[in-house]
């Protein structure tokens, strides 16, 4: 009897300990991420003392560089350097639950003014911190007030990429671009001879959600730009919209000079038009310098990059888009050990030839950093070229959009206008611009 | 082996508390409160719940998502009926049909929502039009994804259903004279009842709680007006810096309908049950 009653107590006793492992491997390491990152290179021991690292990683796309340089960081001082990467599109997510934790990320990013707005009680003030000190411009820094929360850590382009080949197939180089006007000669004669010529203007102008990003964020930063510019502002909280009439003929440009029918643009995915630029069946993609290895098989003679014009006056100096919309903070309430650790990894990132070279080349990043090297994608030098020839950056003005929501109803808009392209329809693109920008900066607030 | 229950009980009773109790007193906790972190929150009264109420997008979810449900119930209970029904004849092959019938049930709705969405989008591109143009594209999409992939599941609870009928119930009826189609209605129907109480609760609150197949099938396009109320939810919480605690408070509002939904519905069908 007594034996009986054994094995009941033992799998009861089994089921709870099962049970309270389960709870226990919730810690740091496991959340959020579908990527390799969630295993965490922890290759030190945490109780050394002396504070650790953990590094929350926007890039899915420099996870594997990011867990090398952290196992190198340890191997060369000793203190521990855990990288969590976020799958792609979960960053916000994976934040909120880590930031929850005990043992929360010393080291997170924000994307400008709007993330810092919901994380600014998290961030450590690094003015004065030694990274800070290497920075190349004070643009870089994300301020609230007269503190320094965020630091740009990498610089990106973005502009019309186009095949050089095709376009002089058609009868062209890119210096007969100059403005709003040219472009769009250029696009509607490759049209109106596409069957000719064998392929069209532009790709798809994708408004699938691994595309739409494309022209309801980057797009409708040359807008917000202009109108910022003119106003001499950097911000508000009520756009006016002065510019949309262009925004609508840049759109109206990509759409009806593209490869496929406007009113299929919903379906269209961000690798649809990939694959439409790569196998050469259109000669202008808008992106930027971060889908340099998806094209990157056309040859590097064959890219260039040209300059978003939506037919602005003076047009012809402008640049590049070029800005960043990944900043590092600190965790303030993170250890003080810690918060030194990841001050000192930062600072050894961008200083160090390891760190350096891991982030320039291995991960192919334009740093705004002192110690930044020479780039061996094409885009990024090709975005440099206008910078040396004087012309004009375009800021990265959508980092002050007000919400999600707000990108979202844009999108929406401007897919629907592409469906059926008449003016009724185009209000609702000006509605959801100019008074969801007004409903969205309130409800924020 | 009584005073061994609490031993017993233990272990679930943990997992239950710790997984549901906790979050679901912390949640709604947060619904009143301001937070970027859920441990991190500072009260603010009922102005979530005040936000909540206020959002149009919000109501026409509701609408939108009532309206499925209704018809999601129909079609799909009318169906698995009709399916049990047809399996249950002897005829050669029905482990088969059944087998095939119940494996779209197997597969994720996320998955099923882009396959879906590719054999639609195919379809309607021939006549210009995509899903994403027309709230009632997607709304008909959802209907045709969510039979499509909860019919064999309600099918194989029928089954069983109709395999409990005793036979010489059926046998007496149709002694006595009854046609298939009274036999249907006065003996088959009512004997029933248990499994048509589950069945219509599974598919109610699947309807009401529907969210994933609605995500990768239309993302709320065009312009939010095919979002359901669990996706709404969702899109509230991460849409806007601020407003996780609005989405909380919508969350709390969407547990309280659920409940009241299920438990009118279990009463209406619960009532027409027989003893057997």
């Amino acid at each position: 009897m007594k034996k009986k009653k054994v094995m009941p107590v033992l799998l009861a006793a089994a089921m709870t300990v099962g049970m309270f492992a389960g709870c226990g491997s919730n810690d740091a390491g496991t959340a959020g991420g579908s990527t390799q990152g969630a295993q965490g290179t922890q290759a030190a021991d945490k109780s050394s003392g002396d504070g650790s690292v953990y590094y929350l990683n926007f890039k899915p796309e420099a996870d594997e560089q990011w867990q090398i340089l952290a196992s190198e960081y340890t191997k060369e001082t000793g203190v521990p350097v855990t990288v969590l990467t976020a799958a792609s599109g979960e960053y916000e997510k994976t934040l909120k639950s880590e930031m929850a934790k005990t043992d929360a990320p010393t080291l997170f990013q924000v994307n400008g003014p709007v993330g810092l707005a919901s994380w600014k009680d998290y961030c450590y003030d690094l003015s004065g911190a030694d990274v800070t000190g290497q920075l190349t411009s004070e643009d870089f820094a994300l301020k609230d007030g007269d503190q320094t929360l965020g630091i740009g850590y990498v610089i990106e382009s973005y502009g019309i990429i186009y095949n050089k080949a095709l376009l002089e197939k058609a009868g062209y180089t890119a210096a007969d671009i100059t403005n709003f006007a040219s472009l769009k000669k250029v696009a509607e004669d490759i049209t109106a001879r596409k069957d000719e010529l064998g392929f069209s203007a532009f790709t798809s102008a994708g408004m699938d959600g691994s595309s739409d990003w494309r022209f309801k964020t980057h797009l409708a930063n040359l807008p917000i730009y202009y109108e910022y510019k003119a106003d001499g502002i950097d911000n508000t909280d009520a756009i006016k919209g002065t510019y949309l009439d262009n925004y609508r003929q840049i759109w109206d440009l990509y759409i009806n000079n593209a490869t496929c029918d406007p009113k299929l643009l919903s379906t269209k995915t961000g690798d649809d038009a990939v694959a439409e630029f790569a196998t050469e069946e259109a000669v202008f993609y808008q992106n930027g310098t971060w889908a340099y290895n998806d094209v990157k098989d056309l040859g590097d003679d064959n890219l260039g990059l040209l300059p978003i014009y939506i037919g602005v006056d003076g047009e012809e100096n402008q640049g590049i888009c070029t800005g960043t919309e990944n900043y590092w903070c600190v965790n303030k309430n993170a250890a003080p050990e810690d918060i030194q650790a990841t001050l000192d990894f930062m600072n050894w990132c961008v200083t160090s030839e390891t760190g350096v070279n891991a982030m320039c080349k291995d991960m192919g990043f334009v740093i705004p950093f002192k110690s930044n090297l020479d780039s061996e994608n094409v885009l990024v030098n090709a975005a440099n070229d206008y910078l040396d020839a004087g012309k004009t950056p375009v800021t990265w003005n959508f980092t002050t959009m007000p919400s999600e929501e707000w990108k979202n109803g844009v999108g929406s808009a401007l897919t629907a206008y592409a469906a059926d392209q008449s003016d009724a329809n185009w209000d609702a693109v000006k509605k959801a611009f100019v008074e969801g920008w007004a409903t969205e900066a309130a409800a924020a607030k | 082996m009584k005073r061994y229950m609490p031993l017993f009980v233990l272990p679930t009773l943990c997992a239950f508390i710790l997984g549901f109790i906790l979050p679901f007193i912390m949640g709604v906790g947060l619904s009143f409160c301001k937070f970027t972190t859920v441990t991190d929150a500072k009260f603010v009264g009922f102005s979530n719940y005040i936000k909540a109420l206020q959002d149009t997008v919000f109501r026409h979810s509701f609408w939108y998502t009532a309206l499925f449900t209704v018809v999601s119930l129909l079609v799909i209970n009318v169906i698995a009926f009709a399916l049990a029904m047809a399996l249950t004849q002897k005829m050669r092959g029905t482990n088969i049909f059944r087998t095939i019938f119940f494996m779209p049930n197997l597969i994720g709705g996320i998955v099923l929502g882009y396959i879906w969405q590719l054999i639609f989008n195919g379809i309607l591109a021939k006549y210009s039009t995509a899903l994403a143009l027309n709230e009632w594209y997607g709304f008909w999409g959802l209907i045709i994804l969510v039979s499509w992939q909860q019919i064999g599941y309600m099918m194989i609870i029928y089954i069983a259903g109709l395999q409990a009928i005793p036979g010489d119930v059926l046998e007496a009826a149709q002694i006595d004279g009854a046609t298939g189609w009274q036999r249907l209605w006065k003996v088959t129907v009512p004997m029933m009842m248990p499994s048509i109480t589950i069945c219509s609760f599974l598919s109610v609150t699947n309807g009401f709680k529907l969210f994933d197949q609605n995500l990768s099938l239309t993302a709320g396009e065009p312009g939010k007006m095919s979002e359901m109320m669990a996706l709404n939810i969702y899109n509230t919480f991460y849409g806007r810096t601020g407003w996780e605690g609005v989405g909380q408070a919508k969350a709390v509002l969407f547990f309280i309908l659920v409940v009241i939904i299920g438990v009118l519905q279990l009463r209406a069908t619960r009532s027409k049950e027989v003893q057997q």
